[in-house]
């Protein structure tokens, strides 16, 4: 990767410069003035960068050569789900038909997009096992707040005000941020020794004021919680509903689905199981599906399909609706990207995907165990595990005097992007480790045999790990400094 | 084995055995209990070879009528702008196109210093000294503002101008009936918010004032004096902006106003039918700490490099979770890095071209359009790129009709929104209409409410 200093685009080029003509005016000019007036005027240009076509091009792609990305290297990201992405869905989604497509453009007008959503829906709702879906959320995140809002709904429609949201202490950090978001009040849940939801304490805490339950299962430790049918009782007994993060929903495709497990709401990942880029950290998609009585408060507008078989888009479809998330229909490109991945694989496909995913995750564990770095690291909980493991630094730790964020700098040296670390919080020194279903039994060998070298040589001297990375662009980052004095933008001195 | 994995037989059998287990399916039969077992194959189609999806996908995209195939002057809210081709050559990379969020800066400096960069352009652009990395979109921005407010202030009442995009409106409702704010709504007169009903309205009990420039007529609106009435009382002055246009109007900080978000599609993103795009969100130096979604800051490493890394991360979800100023947790950072590539491809002076030039050629189509016969202006507000007519007595949505059935998109009818609006047609300008474009949009829209008027006189 390419270690020149870092210098920004603001720093580049030279007054007058420019990448962009403007077409020539052929209409009749007119006094500027007169069409707008002076005091609704800028007076000083923004000073944005002046430099030539190819002066952008270089500095982007160099900027592009300081990135570790998924095409090149492996990414065992725990709770990310960082599959391949087939670029056949880039060329589709490239499709004028596809890309240059208004969303106000009249449902008659646009019945191949209609369709394709329509499609996804019903494919969602099968995987999901829960019929009634909506695309329109821009994330996961966004889901979890749709989600949240229509169990507002359904609870406010029934007449009762209820504050309380329980998430398990396993839960993504996302969770606790909607709940409060939303209005409610978030009780934790603590974990059993088994690593699921701890039954004795949700029964304490599951009263009348409880309006929901949100859970991933598989759950962040890569446990499938054993007792999920007395988990939606017990919270379906209180009048409550349960939710079903779907940031794991890898892990079971094809092999059981949230609808059939009692849960009322899920929200997918498209950047997850559904293989849209992850570009960064966005653009993703998270729609949601949800059962008959949580349906007439769905997003609107509502997509149908007539009994001619032509498409339309019914503002008022959902009677109850909550309103609206966002504009428009929502992530329209990362629809065009999944469906293709759907249409690719098929059932089956999408069952052997996870099928693969958690041979890989149970492949990649019973090496690390082979390379008898489990005493080191080991298993935080059970023997077995779905898509994902956590493993705990603790013994590392103590022992070799390295730290979770040692062993995940010195992977970057030998080539690999760390897994995700201290998450779950309630393991010490968490690295959670996703290796997904497209990685060759090559990779995961030597992403074992890279953990095995870094602790035997944290054995011989641990400063190696703990001053790692050293083939990086950067060393690492002095993050203090810049949460101490933040500097967020290039300074560009006084106005030219 | 599928087209995107690849375990053999004798990877399989291998494997197995390291595991110690049987086969796949004892992995979940130890792991799920029987009875939430789906003990079937999903209904859903067999899989298909590459070009097959093609094909099919090819199907689909080629039953919509897309602004490739007419000659459009559909806006309000996304706009059919020419996207450069460097932008297609750059977030095709892998590197921008594939990498995770960049939590581990070590290699992520190109992501890291691409959203610095993005967020001095947006500061620069909005005249407000702070910016994000992004959020999803316009709408939501504006929602998300709303929260910032709740935090800032706590006041429980919300004072929105009825120019504010309808999406915006319905979107801040969602969001402010979950964290328990009321929206008080303000008319228009002759196109822009009305001044007296607006200062009416905000008191100490307002938490937030919203309003978008140009508006959703595409009227601009006074935000000096928008702004300005709301500095006595204890509300966050949130502005919607399309950030074309602030290549000629005022920018925001220089107005009064503290939070300005809005639709970043139109710099270098593409239609898409509603998305994905990104949000803006830039804000006084106040709000800082209050502002959803990430934010890039500058530092150093261990020998002293320059680099860039996530900051204030105390902000967000997965370091104090329900204490979190939001819960956004994925933003559109390849659509922000179209928005930085776009504004660097224009420049300090193209973005000053393109706001003149639209100018120009809107105060051209506008000046056309209402000498027709039947046709009126519905304001007489200055407008940058779009506009609002009114076409009294015809059936807007025919008039639509008859308009693209010669290939033509004359807009959209404002009576899908606005009520007390039945005649109005809402009219977008790109720098990719000429004024051919015009001049034929002119004589295609004469006609269709020619035609029109006569249908429905001989009805009557």
């Amino acid at each position: 990767m390419q270690r020149d200093r870092a210098t920004t685009i603001f720093e580049k080029g030279a007054p007058g410069r420019r990448a962009f003509v403007a077409p020539k005016l052929d209409v009749p000019e007119v006094d500027r003035d007169s069409v707008l007036p002076p005091r609704f005027r800028r007076d000083a240009a923004a000073r944005l960068p002046e430099v030539s076509e190819p002066e952008l091009v270089r500095h982007y792609v160099k900027l592009s050569r300081r990135n570790f990305d998924l095409d090149t290297g492996f990414y065992p990201l725990g709770s990310c789900t960082m599959k391949h992405n087939p670029r056949l869905h880039e060329r589709v989604a490239a499709l004028p038909g596809h890309s240059r497509l208004h969303p106000l453009q009249s449902p008659e007008r646009s019945q191949g997009a209609l369709e394709l959503m329509y499609n996804l829906e019903r494919a969602l709702g099968e995987v999901s096992g829960l019929p009634h879906v909506s695309l329109q959320p821009s994330a996961g995140s966004h889901g979890e707040l749709a989600g949240v809002l229509l169990t507002r709904a359904f609870h406010e429609d029934r007449g009762q005000t209820r504050h309380k949201v329980l998430t398990p202490d396993t839960a993504h950090g996302t969770n606790p941020a909607t709940v409060t978001m939303a209005g409610f009040e978030v009780v934790k849940v603590g974990t059993n020794p088994d690593g699921g939801v701890d039954l004795d304490d949700l029964r304490a805490k599951a009263d009348e004021d409880v309006a929901c339950l949100m859970l991933t299962n598989p759950n962040t430790l890569g446990v499938f919680d054993p007792n999920i049918t007395e988990i939606a009782k017990i919270v379906h007994d209180v009048g409550a509903t349960l939710y079903y993060d779907g940031a794991n929903l890898n892990a079971i495709m094809g092999k059981a689905r949230p609808g059939d497990m009692g849960f009322d709401i899920v929200h997918f990942n498209l950047h997850k199981s559904f293989t849209q880029p992850h570009g960064g950290g966005g653009p993703g998609s998270g729609p949601i599906a949800v059962s008959e009585r949580m349906r007439p408060y769905l997003m609107n507008p509502r997509i149908v399909k007539q009994d001619d078989g032509v498409f339309d888009l019914d503002d008022h479809g959902y009677e109850k609706s909550i309103g609206r998330l966002r504009g428009f229909q929502g992530n329209y490109g990362c629809f065009v990207r999944s469906y293709a991945y759907i249409c690719s694989l098929g059932a089956d496909g999408l069952t052997d995907a996870s099928e693969t995913a958690v041979l890989n995750a149970n492949y990649l564990l019973a090496k690390l165990k082979e390379h008898g770095v489990a005493d080191k690291l080991p298993l935080a909980f059970g023997d077995l595990c779905m898509h994902e493991f956590v493993l705990s630094g603790s013994p590392m730790k103590k022992d070799l005097g390295i730290k979770t964020l040692d062993l995940a700098k010195r992977l970057l040296d030998h080539g690999y992007h760390p897994p995700t670390v201290y998450f779950p919080l309630l393991v010490d020194e968490a690295l959670l480790v996703e290796p997904t279903e497209t990685e060759t039994k090559e990779t995961l060998d030597g992403f074992a045999e890279a953990i095995a070298q870094i602790l035997a040589e944290a054995g011989d001297d641990p400063l190696i790990a703990q001053n790692a990375p050293y083939t990086t662009p950067v060393r690492r980052m002095d993050e203090a400094a810049a949460a101490k004095r933040p500097i967020i933008r290039q300074p560009l001195g006084d106005a030219a | 084995m599928t087209q995107y994995t690849a375990v053999t037989d004798a990877d399989l059998a291998e494997m197995l055995s390291a595991i110690g287990v049987s086969s796949i399916q004892e992995l979940f039969d130890r792991q799920i209990p029987a009875d939430v077992r789906l003990g079937r194959s999903l209904d859903l189609p067999a899989g298909l070879p590459e070009q097959e999806v093609y094909a099919h996908l090819r199907a689909l995209a080629a039953g919509n009528v897309s602004a490739e195939d007419e000659i459009t002057f559909l806006g309000a809210g996304m706009y059919d702008h020419y996207v450069p081709a460097v932008i297609d050559m750059l977030l095709g990379r892998s590197e921008f196109l594939t990498p995770y969020t960049p939590y581990q800066p070590e290699v992520s400096q190109g992501n890291l210093q691409a959203m610095f960069e993005y967020q001095t352009a947006i500061s620069e652009l909005t005249g407000l000294p702070v910016s994000n990395a992004s959020v999803y979109e316009g709408p939501s921005a504006v929602a998300s503002a709303g929260y910032l407010a709740r935090l800032a202030n706590g006041k429980p009442k919300f004072v929105v101008s009825r120019g504010l995009h309808p999406h915006s409106r319905e979107t801040l409702q969602t969001y402010a009936h979950g964290f328990g704010a009321e929206i008080v709504e303000v008319p228009l007169r002759d196109g822009v918010t009305d001044p007296e009903a607006w200062a009416a309205a905000i008191d100490g009990e307002t938490g937030a004032v919203f309003f978008q420039q140009p508006n959703f007529l595409g009227a601009v609106e006074d935000a000096t004096a928008l702004a300005s009435a709301a500095k006595d009382s204890p509300a966050v002055v949130v502005g919607q902006y399309d950030p074309i246009p602030l290549g000629v109007l005022k920018p925001p900080g220089e107005c009064g106003v503290d939070v300005c978000v809005g639709e970043g599609q139109t710099l270098g993103n593409r239609l898409d039918f509603g998305g994905p795009s990104f949000g803006f969100f830039a804000a006084t130096e106040a709000y800082l700490r209050r502002m959803p979604g990430r934010i890039a800051g500058e530092t150093v490493d261990a020998d002293g490099r320059r680099g860039f890394v996530l900051t204030l991360q105390t902000r967000e979800q997965h370091i104090r979770r329900e204490k979190a100023t939001s819960n956004i947790c994925t933003a559109q950072a390849l659509n922000a890095l179209a928005g930085v590539v776009y504004l660097t491809w224009l420049g300090k002076q193209g973005l000053v071209d393109l706001g003149e030039l639209l100018l120009q050629r809107t105060h051209y189509a506008r000046e056309q359009l209402v000498a027709l016969d039947g046709v009126e202006a519905l304001h007489s507000q200055p407008v940058v790129r779009e506009f609002a007519l009114s076409l009294p007595g015809c059936d807007v949505a025919s008039v639509i009709r008859r308009c693209q059935d010669e290939g033509v998109n004359p807009g959209y009818a404002l009576g899908r929104d606005y009520d007390e609006l039945p005649d109005g047609l809402l009219v977008a300008l790109t720098e990719q209409r000429s004024k051919a474009d015009i001049d034929r949009l002119v004589e295609v829209l004469g006609a269709a409410v020619a035609a029109e008027r006569t249908a429905v006189g001989a009805s009557a």
